[in-house]
């Protein structure tokens, strides 16, 4: 049963996998910039998995600022990670083991998220370690790639490369709003209000990162007082 | 003064990874309040949301390739949900709407 879940889990990460590559080769090249060695950037990728926290670490390693800056910046641009981590620690089975957890924990990202949160019922940990074991190479060659040959290869293909992460994205948020009008009207709320935050001066200075964390608390909370969820209607969402 | 660069790596990986596990770990059991539960059922959606767009239409080399990739990355993830088939549409349409406009 587990074993399946597993291979299960890397057939399901592959085009996971295939989107890094993508778009952490894009980052490789930020990192070179930053005068990081493809050595030194594909370490990076291994220990930290996340596209924005690593991107503003590497512009923040660039400008030499302070250990404790990078810290807060770190804690900052991931702290979506938290209510990801959240939502994930209710997808488990209630007696998941401890080494289960740890080992989720080292890749929260938001595309395997994406699929762990999509799972009918409880969460098999054994299903997210297999698009962990697929995905995680695919993050960190991208990285290495970019930093070593990013130079070589022509803009228009980078730039065709670095929308695929968003189309995964979509791919996560859009089928769930074909099957309810609540998720639908928060995609729409959401990207609206994302847009109009960019506009808008007193927020545009906002760092992304933390405008990100605000979107998600206030639009959350009021879809969470206005359309709260019966466990019933969670499984109709996820089955219809 | 020059920093670390090794130190930094592990300053980045160490916070990143706490801020991951400590949730998973330290709630072990089912939260019952309806306002939380319902709360991080709708997170995935409005973080993923917001940062797909307008994130989407800077990513490329034109804001017209990116909107475009957001269009039909829209219409085939309504129509087929297939992860694979959405991030290479989206990618397609970017190279061929820049190669038409730049």
């Amino acid at each position: 049963m587990n074993r399946k879940q597993f291979n299960r889990g890397l057939r399901v990460g592959i085009p996971i996998s295939l989107g890094y590559l993508a778009v952490s080769f894009t980052l490789g090249i930020t990192a070179k910039n930053a005068g990081l060695s493809a050595f030194q950037a594909t370490l990076t990728s291994l220990l930290v998995n996340a596209s924005a926290g690593q991107y503003a670490a590497f512009t923040m390693m660039a400008a030499q600022g302070g250990y404790l800056e990078i810290a807060i910046l770190e804690a900052v641009t991931n702290a979506r990670y938290i209510l990801m981590s959240c939502a994930l620690s209710q997808k488990l089975p209630p007696n998941a083991k401890l080494w289960h957890r740890l080992t989720i924990g080292f890749n929260v990202n938001d595309e395997i998220f994406g699929m762990a949160i999509a799972e009918e019922g409880k969460l098999n940990p054994f299903y997210y370690f297999g698009m962990m074991t697929i995905a995680m190479p695919g993050w960190a060659l991208g990285t290495f790639l970019g930093t070593s040959v990013g130079n070589v290869l022509p803009a228009n293909v980078v730039s065709a490369l670095s929308v695929g992460l968003y189309g995964m994205f979509l791919a996560v948020i859009i089928p769930a709003s074909r099957k309810s009008k609540v998720i639908l009207g928060v995609v729409v709320v959401s990207m609206a209000a994302s847009f109009l935050m960019e506009c808008i001066p007193f927020f545009a200075q906002i760092a992304s990162g933390t405008r990100l964390i605000i979107l998600t608390i206030v639009i959350s909370s009021g879809a969470a007082i206005l359309f709260p969820v019966k466990d019933a209607e969670k499984e109709e969402a996820h089955d219809a | 003064m020059t920093h670390n660069t090794y130190l930094y790596i592990a300053i980045v990986a160490l916070v990143t990874y706490l801020i991951r596990v400590l949730p998973l770990t330290l709630i072990r059991r089912e939260i019952k309040n309806q306002f939380l539960r319902s709360f991080l059922y709708y997170v995935p959606y409005v973080t993923l949301a917001a940062m797909t767009f307008p994130a989407i239409i800077h990513a490329t080399g034109s804001v017209w390739s990116g909107l475009a990739a957001l269009v039909v990355g829209v219409l085939v993830a309504w129509f087929s949900g297939n992860l694979f088939l959405v991030a290479a549409s989206g990618c397609v349409v970017v190279f061929l709407v820049e190669l038409l406009l730049l």
